[in-house]
């Protein structure tokens, strides 16, 4: 069968009406993520292998409460839905999705959607929760009432979604429902509709009232948020180390059983030094970021990321952010790049603007490479009060340097904008939900893949280009100094060094930062580089600690480290900048504010350390 | 009185979602969200910062609003 001929399907609905965990059960993981063309929105679509052997194209879109946008998601929802969105044919068949357990309000989205006169079907979703709360609902009656067909679906079972892919399986399409008319009041509809076929012995469920008493308490709900982001990071650290210690030797190990055959030269050094010594020193960090990402995507499914939000509002908005923000700032921590890109979730432009010009101040996975490196080389491993780890207690006040200095750039940019009108919040708190393996999996993969397709393409290039560099003009044969010192990458370093001199960077980090410019990662496989030609020619990753140990003060160290905190050294975030602001002016006012705040950070800690050693 | 003057855990109907300006954005949304005459509305819980945002329970769904946003909504304190 051919694409065109392929019945495309879309599925809407509320925010939290477990939209994607049903895509996730359609499609499986014959899924695709791109863009909307011409937009910033992700556009998630995915096939569904039909009993009769018919392929069905499933096409989720983003969330929305109403037709009425007031997001730029909520928009590409409707424009798509009503077939004028330039590039997107319109959907043959509409599913919506709503959470049986929430009818009052997503029947109200339900009855826009109607409106379309598109054949439709309404799935209800979350039937399993319904019937342990005692919610009772006449499917024929909503089904005659509504005039589309009502399938009960459990998005989290095998099996739960069976009755809904027979019904798209159907030959024949539903007819379009006739719709209430414009102006209709839909509440008042929607009131009939549930007084007329839904039972419902309580208005809330008893454990969410339970756990938000904890979960929201003043004392108990702050009290819980910081232990959990503490655990986090200290679990993090530690956690990945074994996996890492494996993928270090693994490469290392394959790099060299990989080249036996080769003999020394242009050749062999180009695969050890460069392409393996580049690959080895990223996949390393691949365990921290799953890691970390577990942790997020588990909060943000069990429903605790907006009750975090609501805990973090007030702090944030009196910074000129908003709850909203929390979540793309805390994505921020893994990577700036998705972090950014999921501000598209705060509707807000403005809001919208500042989260995106503070999110690269969160410390990054990326950071974690030079992070990890230097406090394993210079803060020794020792435990304080019995209980924390002092490079724990290091890498979390290189976490806090971030979160802080976030918090006052985003009051100073409140201080300092144009528009000072108001601003709302307006924020769904869902039921708590166990989160499910499966959705779980599915989103590491997808970060996974996300990072190692940059992994693949900019940073390897990178790290080749950087041997190229530090590889040619070769040494003349009567050359005394070790070889780096003739390269191009040498003379570069060399160049900068003076402007650098005052925050204690010698030339060897100054040709690091340049490469780590692609992405913060690169300059510790750089810094490898360079020191692997200039001294020893054994590989790198496990020998870089013990040497800058011995030839790096510790102010420099730590100079570095501060550097590292602001630095906008990934020219992909800038990218993504652009892109998600269209302005060039918002990339100059981001990478200038962050170099001028990273080298005066560094000169403070350089200045002081070395007074103080 | 309003939403953001009620006391927490203290039954009251929606009576009005007032405009803060012209053509507010943020109380037609209000409305699309069920904040409509005669619905049933409670204060949950407050923000630990200033009582700030506010949780409030409206049909069976949960929503944070500001009190700014609280405001605009007139409710009907229920006898007791």
């Amino acid at each position: 069968m051919s694409a065109t001929a392929m019945l495309r399907v879309a599925l809407v609905g509320n925010p939290n009406c477990g939209k994607t965990a049903l895509f996730n059960q359609l499609t499986g993981s014959r899924q695709k993520v791109a863009n909307y063309a011409g937009a910033t929105v992700e556009r998630k679509e995915g096939r569904v292998l039909a009993p009769s052997g018919r392929v069905l194209q499933l096409l989720d879109l983003p969330g929305a409460y109403s037709f009425d946008a007031t997001s730029p998601d909520e928009a590409i929802t409707r424009d798509v839905c009503y077939g004028r969105y330039p590039g997107e044919a319109a959907p043959d068949l509409i599913v919506c999705v709503a959470d049986a357990t929430n009818l009052r309000l997503h029947l109200r989205f339900v009855l826009e959607v109607q409106r379309l006169g598109r054949p439709m079907v309404l799935a209800l979703n979350m039937m399993d929760a319904a019937a342990r709360r005692g919610i009772r609902i006449d499917i024929g009656e909503l089904e005659r009432r509504l005039g589309v067909p009502v399938i009960e679906t459990v998005a989290v079972h095998r099996g739960g979604t069976a009755r809904l892919v027979e019904a798209l399986d159907r030959q024949a399409l539903p007819a379009p429902p006739a719709a209430l008319p414009q102006g209709a009041d839909l509440h008042a509809a929607v009131r009939t509709l549930l007084a007329a076929t839904v039972t419902m012995p309580t208005r809330t469920g008893r454990i969410d009232d339970a756990l938000d008493r904890v979960a929201l308490h003043p004392v108990w709900g702050l009290t819980i948020l910081a232990v959990m982001m503490f655990m986090i990071f200290q679990a993090v650290f530690s956690w990945a180390a074994p996996l890492q210690d494996g993928i270090e030797l693994g490469v290392a190990t394959l790099g060299e059983w990989s080249t036996t055959q080769l003999p020394d030269g242009v050749l062999k050094s180009l695969l050890v030094d460069g392409v393996f010594a580049g690959v080895g020193s990223v996949l390393v960090f691949l365990p921290q970021i799953l890691f970390l990402f577990l942790f997020i995507l588990i909060l943000e499914e069990s429903g605790y990321l907006p009750r975090a939000a609501f805990l973090l509002d007030r702090m944030m908005f009196k910074a000129g952010l908003t709850g909203r923000a929390f979540i793309p700032l805390l994505s921020s921590f893994a990577c700036a790049i998705p972090g950014i890109m999921a501000t598209r979730s705060i509707q807000d432009p403005r809001d919208r603007l500042t989260t995106i010009l503070v999110a690269p101040l969160m410390t990054c996975s990326a950071r974690l490479p030079v992070y990890t490196l230097l406090i394993a080389a210079f803060i020794p491993e020792r435990s304080v009060a019995g209980v924390f780890n002092l490079q724990g207690i290091v890498l979390f006040t290189l976490y806090f340097a971030g979160v802080a200095s976030a918090l006052i750039v985003a009051t100073v940019i409140k201080r300092f904008r144009g528009d000072k009108s108001e601003h709302a919040l307006l924020m769904e708190l869902p039921s708590y939900r166990l989160p499910h393996v499966r959705d779980i999996a599915i989103g590491l993969k997808e970060r996974a893949v996300i990072f190692l397709k940059r992994v693949g393409g900019i940073i390897l290039t990178l790290v080749v280009l950087l041997w190229v560099l530090a590889s040619f003009p070769a040494p003349p044969p009567d050359a005394t100094l070790p070889a780096i010192d003739y390269s191009l990458a040498g003379k570069i370093g060399h160049f900068m060094q003076p402007l650098f001199a005052p925050i204690g960077f010698n030339w060897q980090i100054c040709i690091a930062l340049i490469p780590g410019l692609a992405a913060r990662e690169v300059a510790v496989s750089a810094l490898g580089t360079v020191y692997a030609m200039s001294g020893s020619d054994d590989t790198v990753a496990t020998q870089l600690g013990p040497l800058i140990a011995q030839q790096w003060p510790l102010a420099t160290a730590l100079s570095l480290l501060a550097w590292y905190v602001f630095a906008p050294q990934c020219l992909s975030t800038l990218a993504v900048i652009r892109r998600e602001t269209n302005s060039w002016k918002m990339v100059a006012i981001a990478t200038g504010y962050l170099f001028a705040l990273a080298y005066a950070a560094s000169f403070v800690t350089f200045q002081i350390a070395s007074a103080l050693s | 009185m309003r939403l953001s003057e009620l006391p927490q855990n203290v039954a009251a109907t929606v009576a009005a979602v007032e405009d803060a300006g012209p053509a507010d954005p943020i109380a037609r949304r209000l409305r699309d969200l069920g904040f409509v005459d005669g619905e049933p509305v409670r204060i949950v819980a407050h923000g630990p910062v200033q009582h700030d945002p506010l949780l409030v329970q409206i049909g069976y769904t949960r929503f944070a609003l500001r009190r700014a946003e609280a405001a605009r909504i007139r409710v009907v304190r229920e006898a007791a």
